[in-house]
């Protein structure tokens, strides 16, 4: 993460507390998994934003091959402190954003 | 720039590797380790880059290649761990090495003998959780679908293909248990110091200058600290 926070990053922080130690919110999640695809992708965070809940992703971009997308899921484990099984990788987690984004949300409310 | 290096194989021969040299100081001189397998073809360049960047301040690095790595005549499933840190510690020796800087997966490489700094450090079992990860999606693209776990007892049975890396059973149980060390006279650089995306995480190679200029100022600053 070397972007500058955006306002929305402040603006979640300040609502939920999050350096508290609290559950990340969804819009901290969004802009780090944002944040996460655009390191994978080699794009800049404008490009990133523009992402909403219907982009492709897995089978979309050429750059999402299945090396990518382990090295994506490994990203997430470490950034977000998450485990990501085997069973949990499937067409409708990797297919859009919007799939990727509930799932690191499920995760998260697991932890 | 471009040269080999003769590199002495278990069985007494010797083989001719590739080694990339910059600067020509009788002083230091940085052994410069890179990322196992596919993050070595991601960050190579920027690695040459940096060494060029090195050598404008007067700091020598050599980046040698190992037996199985890219032209290397050796095949690389007969590789293990065990001898790629004995090859690490020849060409120390044969190339007067002072420092190291070893790079993600490198780190489990790194010689004890030198100080020097690891980037990113990566254990084995990271590197391999990653590689395994991949080449269960890539099954399930193909319709046959494998589980890490079935994947995880062939490479320890029998080595095991993971994406085209052939890696020997050997290997992969020694890159399981390896970590990169730590001791007084290896500091860890953290990818947030240097700035930006790491480069390793895309599919294709990648450079970036500022990130250069920032990994070789974190290097000069060091070498101008004194020996603690």
């Amino acid at each position: 993460m070397s972007t500058t926070p955006t306002a929305s990053d402040t603006q979640a922080t300040e609502e939920t507390g999050e350096a508290a130690g609290l559950p990340m919110s969804r819009a901290a999640l969004n802009a780090e998994l944002k944040s996460i695809i655009s390191d994978v992708l080699g794009i800049d965070s404008e490009q990133a934003d523009v992402l909403d809940n219907d982009s492709g992703l897995f089978g979309h971009l050429p750059e999402l091959d299945s090396m990518a997308v382990a090295g994506l899921l490994t990203e997430m484990e470490d950034r977000l402190d998450i485990v990501i099984e085997d069973d949990d990788v499937d067409g409708e987690m990797l297919e859009t954003y919007g799939g990727l984004l509930a799932f690191a949300e499920g995760k998260l409310a697991e932890a | 720039m471009i040269g080999t290096w003769p590199c002495t194989q278990p069985g007494g021969t010797v083989s001719e590797e590739l080694v990339v040299r910059c600067g020509d100081s009788s002083g230091t001189r940085v052994l410069i380790i890179p990322p196992l397998f596919s993050e070595h073809n991601l960050i190579r360049r920027q690695l040459v880059q940096l060494m060029r960047k090195l050598d404008d301040t007067g700091i020598s690095s050599l980046l040698p290649d190992l037996p199985g790595w890219n032209e290397s005549l050796e095949p690389l499933e007969t590789q293990t761990l065990g001898f790629w840190r004995e090859a690490i510690a020849e060409a120390v020796q044969v190339h007067g090495a002072t420092h190291v800087l070893a790079v993600r997966s490198g780190a489990v490489l790194t010689p004890p003998s030198l100080r020097g700094w690891c980037y990113a450090p990566q254990s084995g079992a990271k590197l391999l959780r990653g590689m395994v990860r991949a080449r269960t999606i890539a099954s399930r693209e193909t319709g046959q679908p494998e589980t890490s776990d079935n994947i995880y007892a062939l490479g320890r049975k029998e080595g095991v293909m993971l994406a085209v890396w052939s890696i020997s059973a050997a290997m992969f149980a020694e890159l399981e248990l390896a970590e990169p060390p730590k001791h007084d006279g290896l500091v860890e650089i953290k990818q947030g110091q240097v700035g930006g995306p790491a480069l390793w995480l895309r599919a294709e190679a990648a450079e970036d200058a500022e990130q250069v200029a920032s990994l070789a100022s974190i290097i000069g600053s060091g070498l101008a600290e004194p020996a603690g």
